[in-house]
């Protein structure tokens, strides 16, 4: 391993994104990732990379679908209001296969909304904000150098697959400074592309990156090589950690940084006699189901604690398929869950 | 290290200047002086003086926080309570400002009125930031401080640290970076800062000038107990 630093978890992603061979940025600055940008603008002229300020996230987002369909690797990163107005380009780029980065640091909402942090982009980014019948991987670090590690992993995913790849973390995780530790050498997944427009040099037919199939019968075609491709994402790139869940009372699912707040609510719990487990899904698409139904029996209850009024909760019943009662806690508005309210919240659960 | 009236903690934004400049001010008013503190920062969104209030308060630093600190919105907007600092002599005031060059813009406003006011103007360094981890990296941070400023920088503190895995090692090293930038510059090191937990015991035997600190800015996932 490298040298450690320490950075605000924002400048991590950008660095990831420049150590995974990512020379194309392409942005529009709000609270709380501006930082990405910021560090963008300084290092990507270093490297001899691009960087562009669009006139705004719509913009952006075209100049991703432009950049990918040249097949070089590209990213954008924005903040809640911001990612949902790429959603028809986030559509556009699904459909036409198009491999790409999109950061989401989450503000709360809806509206407007703040710059306070919150996860409650969670159905936009895993039910497909966008129209139409498409997904993302979804991945969702807890840590800075989890911030680091699966942005170079987002961009070999977004590559094997033809496929987008958010990486998805809440405000907190955006600005918080931690220690990081940068590998000597990164993992980089070269991959053919030889689907991509870089011009045909009267050698060969020319590609096609295309979003529309006149025919019904070639679109409802294109339609099932991408749910087959989906699928094969979920049998090869689920992440989960599973922490503490053999003969647990209660498990406690929470992505993101608020499974760090439950973790410790877990040593806190364990002085008190009550046996606390955690499954922390890290691909929040493919979501983790295989965990849930590895320890549906075990627990008396779920408790999925969010920063939002309830989203990830549905999943996770759907994956407990009714064996077990799953429970929500949630703060909305920028409020952060704290340890004492999921410690209550589970003591009442196994009253 | 308490001399001035006017004191302004400067640096590269994760420098650790909050956490300094809120120590700092904590340790002043332990010596009797009547404190206050204002939260400067109108570029960074989280983790500010706003959130140590509490204990500020209740050690009877006067805490001026901008209109909008910690809210949902963020309006770069100065607390208009700043101007009665600089009117009266009453308080000893400690200025927490935004990092890098666009954060100490908003003291090129109060310039005369800090100039005038006898100030000491601290720059603080943590050379495990990216940004701030060569001598002259350093000095190219300070020279764009200073020009948004149009204040200097008398003084360099060094904050050295990788949070909870800061070593007294690391700080030393740091220390080294820091000591050819101040040569250069003719800029003094004013002290270390460290926190208590890792590194107070070594500190207090190797130096004189050593600000111990205790975390006041705090993670949702810290311990509680």
């Amino acid at each position: 391993m490298g040298q450690k630093l320490l950075m605000k978890g924002n400048e991590v992603i950008a660095e990831a994104a420049v150590r995974a061979g990512c020379r194309h940025y392409f942005g529009y600055p709000i609270t709380p990732q501006t930082e990405i940008a910021h560090y963008m603008a300084k290092r990507m002229p270093e490297v001899g990379g691009v960087f562009v300020q669009a006139e705004s996230e719509v913009a952006a987002i075209n100049m991703v679908y432009g950049a990918a369909s040249a097949g070089v690797r590209v990213m954008t990163s924005s903040s809640s209001p911001g990612i949902s107005l790429k959603q028809e380009g986030i559509s556009y780029s699904a459909c036409a296969e198009l491999p790409a980065v999109i950061v989401n640091i989450v503000r709360c909402g809806p509206g407007l909304g703040g710059i306070l942090p919150a996860q409650c982009d969670y159905f936009q980014a895993v039910k497909g904000g966008g129209h139409g019948d498409y997904k993302m991987v979804v991945l969702a670090p807890s840590s800075v150098q989890e911030l680091y590690e699966m942005t170079v992993e987002a961009f070999n995913i977004a590559d094997k697959y033809r496929t987008l790849v958010m990486v998805m973390g809440d405000g907190i995780l955006g600005q918080m400074m931690e220690a990081v530790e940068f590998k000597d050498k990164e993992n980089i997944v070269a991959v053919d592309k030889s689907w991509a427009v870089t011009g045909t040099g009267m050698k060969r037919e020319n590609n096609v990156i295309t979003s529309i199939y006149i025919k019904p019968e070639v679109m409802e075609a294109h339609n099932n090589k991408l749910q087959a491709k989906y699928k094969l994402i979920e049998q090869n790139e689920t992440k989960v950690e599973v922490y503490n869940c053999d003969n647990a009372d209660v498990i406690v699912t929470a992505f993101g940084t608020v499974g760090r707040i439950v973790k410790n609510v877990i040593k806190t719990a364990e002085k008190e006699g009550i046996k606390v487990g955690l499954i922390r899904p890290i691909t929040l698409w493919p979501f983790p189901v295989h965990a849930f139904e590895k320890y549906a029996q075990t627990p008396k209850a779920f408790l999925s604690v969010e920063l939002n009024a309830g989203q990830m909760v549905e999943d996770v019943r759907l994956a407990v398929n009714g064996r077990r009662p799953v429970h929500f806690h949630g703060r909305t508005g920028g409020m952060i869950v704290t340890q004492q309210e999921i410690l209550d919240k589970i003591k009442e659960i196994i009253k | 290290m308490f001399n001035k009236r006017i004191n302004v903690f400067t640096g590269h934004f994760g420098s650790g200047k909050t956490e300094v400049a809120v120590n700092y001010a904590l340790q002043m008013a332990k010596r009797n002086e009547k404190t206050a503190i204002v939260d400067f920062d109108i570029v960074n969104p989280y983790f500010r003086t706003t959130d140590a209030r509490a204990i500020l308060e209740e050690n009877n630093i006067r805490t001026i926080i901008p209109m909008f600190a910690n809210t949902n919105v963020d309006v770069p907007a100065l607390p208009p309570e700043v101007n009665s600092l600089f009117q009266s002599e009453d308080f000893k005031v400690v200025l927490d400002v935004g990092g890098d060059d666009l954060g100490a813009r908003v003291l090129s406003r109060y310039m005369e009125e800090i100039s005038n006011g006898g100030y000491e103007m601290f720059f603080v360094v943590n050379v495990n930031r990216p940004m701030t981890d060569t001598p002259q990296k350093i000095e190219e941070m300070i020279a764009s401080i200073e020009e948004s400023s149009r204040l200097k920088v008398t003084s360099l503190v060094n904050n050295t640290n990788l949070l909870q895995f800061t070593t007294w090692q690391d700080i030393m090293e740091g220390h080294k970076l820091i000591e050819k930038a101040s040569q250069k510059l003719g800029i003094p090191i004013a002290f270390i800062s460290c926190m208590e937990e890792n590194c107070g015991s070594v500190a207090e035997h190797t130096f004189s000038k050593v600000l111990l600190m205790d975390k006041n800015i705090r993670l949702p996932w810290d311990n509680i107990c």
